[in-house]
């Protein structure tokens, strides 16, 4: 199995990161110049929103999830609903106490 | 497998064992995996703290969060986010056999770790230009909501700060080993490990970054 590994998996190329790094940069530009528009209550929706889209980009093509077995997806999605579970309950306790 | 159970029976270059390990690097790469969750989860944490005082003291965090320097934390996000690109093309570079090219994305990606590390420094340098630290007199007179604001911005943007430092060592540590050889065309897998540990670096600022210097 490790033999034949390196030949079996993907490799991406520099031009293809640099489009992943050029998003990223026009979603950095853009979360900064909205914040100084004031839209009160979206602000803080858009901004997380654009930090995932963000996060995203990374996790699936800089981390590779994207290429790799679906187990390593599959951990990820565990631990982030196990995340959204901490979450759950934490604003849940909060919110009614 | 087979051969690691024979020279592990076979007593005489037991301590050669190690040596002749089959390369799982899907093995080690799920271990790194793993040790990122917990990683995520820790943070994790302190963003769940940080989201239920923020809206506890929704004022204050937004005066607290007006003290911070936009610009140098946008300088810093361009450092990471550009570094974080030319990691994972230093694997791209070793694995199609080009180690030269390899190693000096690797070493542009240290001098980020460093840039960004300045930066920082600069940055929490004029707070403490200001007194505006734990521990001092500032510090005390400020109010319930302020205190947590820059509690929260110290043991946050300071962990984190502490995770650039670790990862600018262990790319260190990997750049010496592609070098020596070991970590090669063939088994690269610790500086994908290596990759992936900077990439958490940065996907942690992606979320600092907003919710404490652009939100407020």
């Amino acid at each position: 199995m490790s033999g034949a590994h390196a030949e079996e998996e993907h490799i991406s190329s520099y031009g293809f990161y640099v489009k992943i790094w050029l998003a990223l940069l026009f979603l950095t530009f853009m979360t900064v110049s909205v914040s100084y528009v004031d839209m009160k209550k979206f602000t803080l929706f858009t901004a997380m929103l654009v930090a995932t889209v963000k996060a995203g980009l990374v996790v699936l093509f800089f981390m590779h999830i994207r290429f790799d077995k679906p187990i390593f997806g599959v951990m990820l999605m565990v631990t982030l609903i196990e995340y959204l579970i901490f979450i759950v309950l934490t604003f849940s306790d909060y919110a009614y106490r | 497998m087979s051969t690691a159970v024979v020279n592990a029976n076979s007593a005489h270059d037991s301590h050669d064992a190690e040596h002749h390990m089959p390369y799982d690097p899907m093995g080690i790469k799920i271990g790194m995996w793993l040790f990122l969750f917990t990683e995520l989860l820790l943070f994790g944490g302190l963003f769940i703290i940080f989201a239920v005082y923020s809206h506890m003291y929704p004022r204050e965090f937004h005066q607290g969060s007006s003290h911070l320097s936009v610009p140098m934390a946008t300088f810093n996000t361009f450092l990471l986010i550009t570094s974080s690109m030319t990691i994972a093309q230093s694997i791209t570079a070793l694995r199609t056999g080009n180690k030269k090219l390899c190693l000096s994305l690797l070493t542009f990606t240290i001098a980020c770790a460093a840039g960004f590390l300045v930066v920082k420094s600069f940055e929490w340098g004029a707070k403490f230009h200001h007194d505006l630290y734990p521990g001092t007199e500032v510090y005390f007179a400020l109010q319930p909501g302020e205190s947590a604001f820059f509690s929260l911005y110290y043991l946050m943007t300071g962990l984190h700060a502490l995770h650039v430092i670790i990862g600018g060592i262990l790319i260190a540590v990997v750049m010496r080993a592609v070098s020596k050889g070991t970590v090669n065309q063939e088994k690269y897998a610790f500086l994908e490990n290596a990759g992936l540990y900077w990439h958490l670096v940065d996907l942690i600022w992606i979320y600092l970054f907003p919710l404490f210097y652009l939100v407020g």
